[in-house]
Protein backbone atom coordinates (compact mmCIF):
# COMPACT_ATOMS: atom_id res chain seq x y z
CA UNK A 1 0.00 0.00 0.00
CA UNK A 2 1.19 3.49 -0.99
CA UNK A 3 2.46 5.76 2.11
CA UNK A 4 0.76 8.73 2.54
CA UNK A 5 2.56 12.04 3.20
CA UNK A 6 0.25 14.50 2.27
CA UNK A 7 -2.56 15.04 -0.34
CA UNK A 8 -2.74 18.36 -1.78
CA UNK A 9 -5.79 20.12 -2.98
CA UNK A 10 -5.47 22.28 -6.09
CA UNK A 11 -7.70 25.36 -6.50
CA UNK A 12 -11.00 25.21 -8.89
CA UNK A 13 -13.84 27.54 -9.81
CA UNK A 14 -17.05 28.68 -8.09
CA UNK A 15 -20.49 28.18 -9.16
CA UNK A 16 -19.87 31.18 -11.83
CA UNK A 17 -16.92 29.99 -13.20
CA UNK A 18 -14.32 32.37 -11.54
CA UNK A 19 -11.48 30.83 -10.21
CA UNK A 20 -11.14 30.21 -6.81
CA UNK A 21 -7.99 31.78 -4.95
CA UNK A 22 -5.77 29.80 -2.16
CA UNK A 23 -3.03 28.70 -2.08
CA UNK A 24 -2.41 24.88 -2.68
CA UNK A 25 -3.96 23.36 0.60
CA UNK A 26 -1.91 20.44 1.88
CA UNK A 27 -3.10 17.50 4.27
CA UNK A 28 -1.01 15.89 6.08
CA UNK A 29 -1.24 12.17 8.66
CA UNK A 30 -2.42 14.04 12.15
CA UNK A 31 -4.09 16.74 10.03
CA UNK A 32 -7.61 18.19 11.96
CA UNK A 33 -9.16 20.40 9.41
CA UNK A 34 -13.09 21.58 9.65
CA UNK A 35 -14.93 22.80 6.15
CA UNK A 36 -17.67 25.51 7.46
CA UNK A 37 -19.96 27.67 5.24
CA UNK A 38 -23.95 28.20 4.67
CA UNK A 39 -25.87 25.39 2.81
CA UNK A 40 -25.15 24.90 -0.66
CA UNK A 41 -21.58 26.80 0.06
CA UNK A 42 -19.97 24.03 -1.69
CA UNK A 43 -18.47 21.62 1.67
CA UNK A 44 -19.39 18.25 0.38
CA UNK A 45 -18.43 18.96 -3.29
CA UNK A 46 -14.83 20.02 -1.66
CA UNK A 47 -14.62 16.19 0.11
CA UNK A 48 -16.82 14.49 -2.72
CA UNK A 49 -13.05 16.23 -4.50
CA UNK A 50 -11.29 14.56 -1.75
CA UNK A 51 -12.80 11.41 -1.69
CA UNK A 52 -12.67 10.78 -5.69
CA UNK A 53 -9.37 12.52 -5.99
CA UNK A 54 -10.55 15.28 -8.79
CA UNK A 55 -8.72 15.73 -11.22
CA UNK A 56 -10.45 18.81 -12.82
CA UNK A 57 -13.28 16.28 -13.82
CA UNK A 58 -15.92 17.06 -11.57
CA UNK A 59 -17.91 20.42 -11.51
CA UNK A 60 -15.29 22.12 -9.16
CA UNK A 61 -12.70 21.80 -11.47
CA UNK A 62 -10.23 21.16 -8.44
CA UNK A 63 -6.91 19.01 -8.66
CA UNK A 64 -6.37 16.79 -5.98
CA UNK A 65 -2.47 15.30 -5.65
CA UNK A 66 -1.31 12.57 -3.17
CA UNK A 67 2.15 12.90 -2.35
CA UNK A 68 2.49 15.23 -5.41
CA UNK A 69 1.38 13.34 -8.03
CA UNK A 70 -1.35 12.37 -9.72
CA UNK A 71 -2.90 9.28 -8.08
CA UNK A 72 -2.60 5.85 -9.28
CA UNK A 73 -5.91 4.62 -10.28
CA UNK A 74 -6.14 1.68 -8.26
CA UNK A 75 -5.31 3.83 -5.52
CA UNK A 76 -8.42 5.64 -6.24
CA UNK A 77 -10.62 3.19 -7.46
CA UNK A 78 -10.45 -0.02 -5.32
CA UNK A 79 -12.42 0.91 -1.62
CA UNK A 80 -9.63 -1.48 -0.17
CA UNK A 81 -6.74 0.28 -1.30
CA UNK A 82 -8.37 3.88 -1.12
CA UNK A 83 -6.61 5.52 1.77
CA UNK A 84 -10.26 7.75 2.32
CA UNK A 85 -12.49 6.87 4.39
CA UNK A 86 -15.62 8.94 4.03
CA UNK A 87 -18.63 8.94 6.54
CA UNK A 88 -21.46 10.70 6.16
CA UNK A 89 -24.96 11.12 8.30
CA UNK A 90 -26.55 8.42 5.92
CA UNK A 91 -23.67 6.19 5.83
CA UNK A 92 -25.14 2.92 7.73
CA UNK A 93 -23.95 -1.27 8.49
CA UNK A 94 -26.52 -2.68 6.09
CA UNK A 95 -25.86 -6.56 6.63
CA UNK A 96 -27.86 -8.36 8.82
CA UNK A 97 -25.18 -9.39 10.77
CA UNK A 98 -23.98 -9.54 14.91
CA UNK A 99 -21.10 -6.65 15.35
CA UNK A 100 -19.55 -9.49 15.71
CA UNK A 101 -19.35 -10.80 12.31
CA UNK A 102 -19.84 -7.57 10.54
CA UNK A 103 -16.24 -7.00 11.58
CA UNK A 104 -15.11 -10.50 11.15
CA UNK A 105 -16.56 -10.47 7.33
CA UNK A 106 -14.39 -7.33 7.19
CA UNK A 107 -11.13 -8.44 8.47
CA UNK A 108 -11.70 -11.65 6.63
CA UNK A 109 -11.90 -9.64 3.35
CA UNK A 110 -8.91 -7.61 4.53
CA UNK A 111 -6.71 -11.19 4.49
CA UNK A 112 -6.31 -10.46 8.69
CA UNK A 113 -6.35 -13.41 10.71
CA UNK A 114 -5.63 -11.58 14.31
CA UNK A 115 -9.24 -12.44 15.87
CA UNK A 116 -8.38 -9.91 18.76
CA UNK A 117 -9.08 -7.08 15.89
CA UNK A 118 -12.66 -7.13 16.83
CA UNK A 119 -12.37 -6.66 20.69
CA UNK A 120 -10.09 -3.37 19.26
CA UNK A 121 -12.17 -2.37 16.94
CA UNK A 122 -15.30 -2.68 19.64
CA UNK A 123 -13.21 -0.80 22.27
CA UNK A 124 -12.14 2.10 20.40
CA UNK A 125 -15.79 2.10 19.31
CA UNK A 126 -16.71 2.77 22.81
CA UNK A 127 -14.69 5.52 23.36
CA UNK A 128 -16.33 7.48 21.28
CA UNK A 129 -19.49 6.78 22.42
CA UNK A 130 -21.89 6.88 25.76
CA UNK A 131 -24.08 4.17 24.67
CA UNK A 132 -21.59 0.79 24.51
CA UNK A 133 -21.66 -1.39 21.65
CA UNK A 134 -21.39 -5.06 22.30
CA UNK A 135 -20.22 -7.74 20.14
CA UNK A 136 -23.71 -9.82 19.78
CA UNK A 137 -25.46 -6.44 19.08
CA UNK A 138 -27.04 -6.46 15.50
CA UNK A 139 -25.35 -3.81 13.11
CA UNK A 140 -28.65 -2.69 11.74
CA UNK A 141 -30.44 -1.77 15.28
CA UNK A 142 -27.59 -0.10 16.05
CA UNK A 143 -28.28 3.78 16.92
CA UNK A 144 -26.63 6.88 15.48
CA UNK A 145 -23.92 7.53 17.57
CA UNK A 146 -23.06 3.60 18.16
CA UNK A 147 -23.03 3.40 14.13
CA UNK A 148 -21.03 6.61 13.67
CA UNK A 149 -18.89 5.09 16.59
CA UNK A 150 -17.89 1.72 15.48
CA UNK A 151 -17.35 2.80 11.20
CA UNK A 152 -15.13 5.43 12.74
CA UNK A 153 -13.53 2.57 14.52
CA UNK A 154 -13.44 0.12 11.30
CA UNK A 155 -11.86 2.57 9.30
CA UNK A 156 -9.04 3.33 11.40
CA UNK A 157 -8.57 -0.56 12.77
CA UNK A 158 -8.93 -2.56 10.46
CA UNK A 159 -9.77 -0.07 7.07
CA UNK A 160 -5.98 1.67 8.34
CA UNK A 161 -7.30 4.32 6.76
CA UNK A 162 -5.18 7.63 7.05
CA UNK A 163 -7.66 9.93 5.84
CA UNK A 164 -10.99 10.36 7.33
CA UNK A 165 -13.90 12.35 6.27
CA UNK A 166 -16.57 12.93 8.25
CA UNK A 167 -20.15 14.55 6.76
CA UNK A 168 -22.08 16.38 8.93
CA UNK A 169 -21.81 13.73 12.31
CA UNK A 170 -22.73 16.11 14.58
CA UNK A 171 -26.03 15.02 15.77
CA UNK A 172 -24.81 11.57 15.86
CA UNK A 173 -24.11 11.53 19.86
CA UNK A 174 -20.16 11.05 19.44
CA UNK A 175 -17.56 12.45 21.71
CA UNK A 176 -16.04 14.67 19.03
CA UNK A 177 -12.88 15.26 21.06
CA UNK A 178 -11.82 11.99 21.91
CA UNK A 179 -12.32 11.40 18.54
CA UNK A 180 -10.07 14.02 17.25
CA UNK A 181 -7.71 12.78 19.69
CA UNK A 182 -7.92 8.88 19.40
CA UNK A 183 -6.80 9.68 15.28
CA UNK A 184 -4.20 12.49 15.85
CA UNK A 185 -2.72 9.77 18.04
CA UNK A 186 -3.46 7.34 15.01
CA UNK A 187 -1.33 9.53 12.92
CA UNK A 188 -4.65 9.93 10.50
CA UNK A 189 -5.89 13.12 8.94
CA UNK A 190 -9.25 13.99 10.06
CA UNK A 191 -11.50 16.31 7.95
CA UNK A 192 -14.80 17.62 9.28
CA UNK A 193 -17.69 19.20 7.36
CA UNK A 194 -19.54 20.96 9.95
CA UNK A 195 -22.02 23.84 11.48
CA UNK A 196 -20.91 22.83 14.79
CA UNK A 197 -18.94 25.59 16.44
CA UNK A 198 -17.00 23.62 18.90
CA UNK A 199 -15.62 20.94 16.11
CA UNK A 200 -14.96 23.68 14.32
CA UNK A 201 -12.79 25.52 17.15
CA UNK A 202 -11.42 22.07 17.95
CA UNK A 203 -9.44 21.82 14.44
CA UNK A 204 -6.57 23.43 13.37
CA UNK A 205 -7.33 24.67 10.40
CA UNK A 206 -10.78 25.73 8.99
CA UNK A 207 -11.45 26.14 5.47
CA UNK A 208 -14.11 28.47 4.82
CA UNK A 209 -16.91 27.89 2.12
CA UNK A 210 -18.82 30.54 -0.30
CA UNK A 211 -20.78 30.57 -3.61
CA UNK A 212 -19.07 26.82 -4.01
CA UNK A 213 -15.15 28.36 -3.56
CA UNK A 214 -12.64 28.51 -0.59
CA UNK A 215 -13.08 32.08 0.14
CA UNK A 216 -10.49 31.82 3.37
CA UNK A 217 -8.56 29.29 5.47
CA UNK A 218 -8.09 30.13 8.44
CA UNK A 219 -5.36 29.02 11.54
CA UNK A 220 -6.66 30.38 14.70
CA UNK A 221 -3.45 29.37 16.58
CA UNK A 222 -3.99 29.94 20.04
CA UNK A 223 -6.23 32.91 18.94
CA UNK A 224 -8.87 31.19 19.69
CA UNK A 225 -8.22 29.45 22.87
CA UNK A 226 -10.32 31.59 25.20
CA UNK A 227 -13.74 30.89 22.97
CA UNK A 228 -12.60 26.98 22.70
CA UNK A 229 -12.48 26.74 26.08
CA UNK A 230 -15.40 28.41 26.90
CA UNK A 231 -17.58 26.37 23.90
CA UNK A 232 -16.20 23.43 25.66
CA UNK A 233 -17.66 24.26 29.10
CA UNK A 234 -21.42 24.69 27.33
CA UNK A 235 -21.06 21.52 25.52
CA UNK A 236 -19.86 19.88 28.80
CA UNK A 237 -22.96 21.68 30.30
CA UNK A 238 -25.47 20.85 27.23
CA UNK A 239 -23.81 17.41 27.80
CA UNK A 240 -24.74 17.27 31.23
CA UNK A 241 -28.21 18.33 30.77
CA UNK A 242 -29.06 16.10 27.97
CA UNK A 243 -28.48 13.26 30.51
CA UNK A 244 -30.09 14.29 33.29
CA UNK A 245 -33.59 14.56 30.72
CA UNK A 246 -32.89 11.17 29.48
CA UNK A 247 -33.21 9.99 33.36
CA UNK A 248 -36.22 11.63 34.02
CA UNK A 249 -35.21 14.44 35.55
CA UNK A 250 -37.30 17.95 35.85
CA UNK A 251 -35.17 20.62 35.07
CA UNK A 252 -35.01 23.61 37.77
CA UNK A 253 -31.86 24.51 37.29
CA UNK A 254 -28.69 24.70 34.85
CA UNK A 255 -26.31 23.71 37.26
CA UNK B 1 -23.55 5.01 -33.31
CA UNK B 2 -22.96 3.42 -30.29
CA UNK B 3 -25.18 1.54 -28.67
CA UNK B 4 -25.47 1.47 -24.67
CA UNK B 5 -27.30 -1.34 -22.81
CA UNK B 6 -28.26 -0.52 -18.86
CA UNK B 7 -29.29 -3.38 -17.30
CA UNK B 8 -29.78 -3.94 -13.51
CA UNK B 9 -32.70 -4.18 -10.57
CA UNK B 10 -35.70 -1.84 -10.22
CA UNK B 11 -34.47 1.13 -7.92
CA UNK B 12 -30.48 0.32 -8.46
CA UNK B 13 -30.01 3.55 -9.95
CA UNK B 14 -30.16 3.01 -13.78
CA UNK B 15 -31.76 5.94 -14.83
CA UNK B 16 -29.63 8.04 -12.21
CA UNK B 17 -26.46 6.78 -14.21
CA UNK B 18 -28.47 7.06 -17.40
CA UNK B 19 -29.37 11.00 -16.68
CA UNK B 20 -25.25 11.72 -15.49
CA UNK B 21 -24.10 10.21 -19.00
CA UNK B 22 -26.43 12.14 -20.96
CA UNK B 23 -25.22 15.27 -19.15
CA UNK B 24 -21.65 14.52 -19.59
CA UNK B 25 -21.87 13.96 -23.47
CA UNK B 26 -25.13 16.42 -24.41
CA UNK B 27 -22.68 19.13 -25.33
CA UNK B 28 -21.17 17.00 -28.32
CA UNK B 29 -23.44 14.28 -28.92
CA UNK B 30 -27.14 13.18 -30.14
CA UNK B 31 -28.06 10.95 -27.81
CA UNK B 32 -30.98 9.03 -27.93
CA UNK B 33 -33.30 6.53 -25.30
CA UNK B 34 -35.81 4.09 -24.95
CA UNK B 35 -37.27 2.46 -21.95
CA UNK B 36 -38.50 -0.51 -21.79
CA UNK B 37 -40.76 -1.65 -18.66
CA UNK B 38 -43.36 -3.63 -17.85
CA UNK B 39 -46.52 -1.81 -16.85
CA UNK B 40 -45.20 1.95 -15.85
CA UNK B 41 -42.48 4.07 -16.41
CA UNK B 42 -42.20 7.66 -16.37
CA UNK B 43 -38.57 7.76 -17.11
CA UNK B 44 -38.55 8.91 -20.90
CA UNK B 45 -40.46 12.06 -20.63
CA UNK B 46 -38.79 13.12 -18.07
CA UNK B 47 -35.16 12.85 -19.83
CA UNK B 48 -37.04 14.37 -22.90
CA UNK B 49 -38.26 17.38 -20.91
CA UNK B 50 -34.73 17.71 -18.91
CA UNK B 51 -32.91 17.46 -21.72
CA UNK B 52 -34.66 18.10 -25.28
CA UNK B 53 -33.48 14.69 -26.17
CA UNK B 54 -35.86 11.62 -28.50
CA UNK B 55 -37.14 8.84 -26.34
CA UNK B 56 -39.14 6.52 -26.44
CA UNK B 57 -40.96 3.62 -24.23
CA UNK B 58 -42.50 -0.04 -24.76
CA UNK B 59 -44.54 -1.69 -21.90
CA UNK B 60 -44.24 -5.28 -22.35
CA UNK B 61 -47.65 -5.65 -20.47
CA UNK B 62 -47.94 -9.51 -19.95
CA UNK B 63 -44.77 -10.36 -21.94
CA UNK B 64 -41.33 -10.87 -20.48
CA UNK B 65 -39.58 -7.32 -20.65
CA UNK B 66 -36.25 -8.84 -21.78
CA UNK B 67 -38.45 -10.87 -25.10
CA UNK B 68 -39.46 -7.24 -25.63
CA UNK B 69 -36.40 -5.42 -25.76
CA UNK B 70 -34.74 -7.85 -28.05
CA UNK B 71 -37.97 -8.16 -30.45
CA UNK B 72 -37.84 -4.25 -30.93
CA UNK B 73 -33.91 -3.86 -30.79
CA UNK B 74 -33.15 -3.86 -34.27
CA UNK B 75 -36.10 -1.17 -35.10
CA UNK B 76 -34.45 1.31 -32.33
CA UNK B 77 -31.12 0.84 -33.66
CA UNK B 78 -32.72 1.88 -36.94
CA UNK B 79 -34.46 4.91 -35.50
CA UNK B 80 -32.19 6.18 -33.53
CA UNK B 81 -29.76 6.39 -36.62
CA UNK B 82 -32.66 8.05 -38.50
CA UNK B 83 -32.47 10.72 -35.57
CA UNK B 84 -28.31 10.78 -36.18
CA UNK B 85 -28.02 9.55 -33.05
CA UNK B 86 -24.46 9.18 -32.16
CA UNK B 87 -25.94 7.32 -28.89
CA UNK B 88 -28.59 4.78 -28.34
CA UNK B 89 -29.22 4.18 -24.54
CA UNK B 90 -31.24 1.11 -23.87
CA UNK B 91 -32.68 1.08 -20.19
CA UNK B 92 -34.13 -2.32 -19.28
CA UNK B 93 -36.90 -3.07 -16.72
CA UNK B 94 -34.49 -5.22 -15.10
CA UNK B 95 -36.78 -7.74 -13.75
CA UNK B 96 -35.25 -11.12 -15.10
CA UNK B 97 -31.66 -11.65 -13.30
CA UNK B 98 -31.38 -14.60 -15.68
CA UNK B 99 -31.97 -13.52 -19.38
CA UNK B 100 -29.32 -10.26 -19.85
CA UNK B 101 -30.23 -8.39 -22.77
CA UNK B 102 -26.28 -7.26 -23.35
CA UNK B 103 -25.63 -7.77 -26.99
CA UNK B 104 -22.46 -8.06 -29.78
CA UNK B 105 -21.65 -4.22 -30.31
CA UNK B 106 -22.58 -2.72 -27.19
CA UNK B 107 -21.46 -1.35 -24.63
CA UNK B 108 -22.89 -3.35 -21.35
CA UNK B 109 -23.90 -1.68 -18.11
CA UNK B 110 -24.96 -3.33 -15.03
CA UNK B 111 -26.25 -0.89 -12.70
CA UNK B 112 -26.42 -2.52 -8.83
CA UNK B 113 -27.10 -1.26 -5.68
CA UNK B 114 -24.62 -1.60 -2.94
CA UNK B 115 -27.08 -1.87 -0.28
CA UNK B 116 -28.97 -4.55 -2.15
CA UNK B 117 -26.33 -6.98 0.27
CA UNK B 118 -23.11 -8.08 -0.09
CA UNK B 119 -24.37 -11.33 -1.82
CA UNK B 120 -26.38 -9.36 -4.43
CA UNK B 121 -24.01 -10.01 -7.18
CA UNK B 122 -23.72 -13.60 -6.87
CA UNK B 123 -27.26 -13.17 -7.03
CA UNK B 124 -27.48 -11.70 -10.19
CA UNK B 125 -24.49 -13.47 -11.65
CA UNK B 126 -25.64 -13.91 -15.62
CA UNK B 127 -26.67 -10.02 -15.62
CA UNK B 128 -23.09 -9.16 -13.76
CA UNK B 129 -20.80 -11.59 -15.53
CA UNK B 130 -22.16 -10.66 -19.03
CA UNK B 131 -21.47 -6.71 -18.56
CA UNK B 132 -19.15 -4.67 -19.57
CA UNK B 133 -18.84 -2.63 -16.35
CA UNK B 134 -20.69 -2.95 -13.28
CA UNK B 135 -21.99 -0.07 -11.96
CA UNK B 136 -22.26 0.01 -8.31
CA UNK B 137 -24.31 3.33 -6.74
CA UNK B 138 -25.16 4.38 -3.82
CA UNK B 139 -21.93 3.98 -2.24
CA UNK B 140 -22.14 6.85 0.21
CA UNK B 141 -24.28 5.25 1.85
CA UNK B 142 -22.91 2.27 2.76
CA UNK B 143 -19.88 1.14 5.62
CA UNK B 144 -16.45 0.87 4.09
CA UNK B 145 -16.51 -2.64 4.66
CA UNK B 146 -19.41 -3.50 2.74
CA UNK B 147 -17.91 -1.37 0.31
CA UNK B 148 -15.00 -3.66 0.43
CA UNK B 149 -16.52 -6.96 0.66
CA UNK B 150 -19.24 -5.76 -2.45
CA UNK B 151 -16.33 -5.47 -4.93
CA UNK B 152 -14.81 -9.03 -3.90
CA UNK B 153 -17.77 -10.59 -4.49
CA UNK B 154 -18.24 -9.14 -7.79
CA UNK B 155 -14.77 -10.08 -8.60
CA UNK B 156 -15.72 -13.57 -7.58
CA UNK B 157 -18.30 -13.56 -10.09
CA UNK B 158 -16.02 -12.25 -12.88
CA UNK B 159 -12.72 -10.71 -13.71
CA UNK B 160 -13.76 -9.51 -16.93
CA UNK B 161 -16.22 -6.86 -15.95
CA UNK B 162 -14.86 -3.41 -14.53
CA UNK B 163 -16.23 -2.32 -11.74
CA UNK B 164 -16.84 1.50 -11.10
CA UNK B 165 -18.21 2.87 -7.86
CA UNK B 166 -20.46 6.08 -7.38
CA UNK B 167 -22.69 8.04 -6.06
CA UNK B 168 -24.70 8.54 -9.30
CA UNK B 169 -26.86 11.26 -7.72
CA UNK B 170 -23.71 12.95 -7.74
CA UNK B 171 -21.66 11.57 -10.53
CA UNK B 172 -18.78 10.77 -8.16
CA UNK B 173 -16.51 8.29 -9.67
CA UNK B 174 -17.94 8.30 -13.39
CA UNK B 175 -15.06 9.75 -14.96
CA UNK B 176 -14.33 5.78 -15.88
CA UNK B 177 -17.40 4.80 -17.41
CA UNK B 178 -17.18 7.82 -19.60
CA UNK B 179 -13.78 6.84 -20.58
CA UNK B 180 -15.52 3.57 -21.70
CA UNK B 181 -18.39 5.13 -23.39
CA UNK B 182 -15.37 7.56 -25.36
CA UNK B 183 -13.77 4.12 -26.04
CA UNK B 184 -16.75 2.13 -26.86
CA UNK B 185 -16.94 0.76 -30.24
CA UNK B 186 -19.47 1.88 -32.80
CA UNK B 187 -22.07 -0.49 -34.65
CA UNK B 188 -21.12 -1.38 -37.40
CA UNK B 189 -22.89 -1.07 -40.57
CA UNK B 190 -24.25 -4.86 -42.25
CA UNK B 191 -22.82 -6.75 -39.13
CA UNK B 192 -25.38 -8.83 -36.79
CA UNK B 193 -25.84 -7.71 -33.76
CA UNK B 194 -26.42 -10.32 -31.56
CA UNK B 195 -27.43 -11.46 -27.41
CA UNK B 196 -23.93 -12.33 -25.69
CA UNK B 197 -25.57 -14.75 -23.65
CA UNK B 198 -27.18 -17.80 -23.79
CA UNK B 199 -31.29 -18.00 -22.36
CA UNK B 200 -32.63 -20.35 -20.41
CA UNK B 201 -34.47 -23.23 -20.97
CA UNK B 202 -36.63 -22.51 -23.54
CA UNK B 203 -40.25 -21.48 -23.73
CA UNK B 204 -40.15 -19.34 -27.04
CA UNK B 205 -38.24 -18.75 -29.91
CA UNK B 206 -35.34 -16.58 -27.95
CA UNK B 207 -35.43 -19.02 -24.60
CA UNK B 208 -34.73 -21.48 -26.78
CA UNK B 209 -31.88 -19.77 -27.82
CA UNK B 210 -32.07 -17.60 -31.07
CA UNK B 211 -29.82 -15.00 -30.48
CA UNK B 212 -30.87 -12.89 -33.50
CA UNK B 213 -32.48 -9.46 -32.08
CA UNK B 214 -35.80 -7.87 -34.30
CA UNK B 215 -39.22 -9.51 -34.79
CA UNK B 216 -38.70 -10.27 -37.96
CA UNK B 217 -36.34 -13.54 -36.70
CA UNK B 218 -38.90 -14.35 -34.25
CA UNK B 219 -42.14 -15.88 -34.28
CA UNK B 220 -44.66 -16.39 -31.55
CA UNK B 221 -45.35 -13.08 -30.16
CA UNK B 222 -43.84 -10.54 -32.53
CA UNK B 223 -44.30 -7.07 -32.74
CA UNK B 224 -42.21 -4.06 -34.40
CA UNK B 225 -41.30 -1.02 -32.35
CA UNK B 226 -44.22 1.11 -33.77
CA UNK B 227 -47.42 -0.18 -32.18
CA UNK B 228 -45.25 -1.85 -29.59
CA UNK B 229 -46.41 0.68 -26.82
CA UNK B 230 -48.28 -2.19 -24.89
CA UNK B 231 -47.09 -5.14 -26.65
CA UNK B 232 -49.21 -8.44 -25.16
CA UNK B 233 -52.30 -8.61 -22.83
CA UNK B 234 -52.80 -12.22 -21.73
CA UNK B 235 -55.83 -13.91 -20.95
Amino acid sequence: MTIIHEITVLPGINKQGEREEFIPIIIRPGDCLSIVGPTGSGKTAFINDIEVFAQGDTATKRIVLVNGEVPDEMLVRDPAQKPIAMITQNTKCFADLTVNDFLIMHIKARGLSDASIVDRVISVANGFTGEYVTPEMRVTSLSGGQTRALLISDALVIGNKPIILLDEIENAGIFKEKVISCLKNNKRAVIFVTHDPYVALLSERRIVMKNGAVTKVIEPGPSEEAALFEIRRMDECLHSLRERIRSGEQILGIA
Amino acid sequence: MILIIVAGPPSSGKTSVIRQIIRHFISEKKITYLKIDVVQAFEDEELKKEFGIPTRKVYSGDLCPDHTGIMVLEDAITWAENEEADILIFESAGLCLRCTPYTTQSLGICVISSISGVNAPLKMAPMVALADIAVVTKTDLISQAEKEVFRECIEKVTNTTEIIETNALEGTGLRYLMRRINEAPTLAKGDKVLLRGSPPLGVCTICVGKKEIGWQHHFGVVRPLDGADNIYRGD
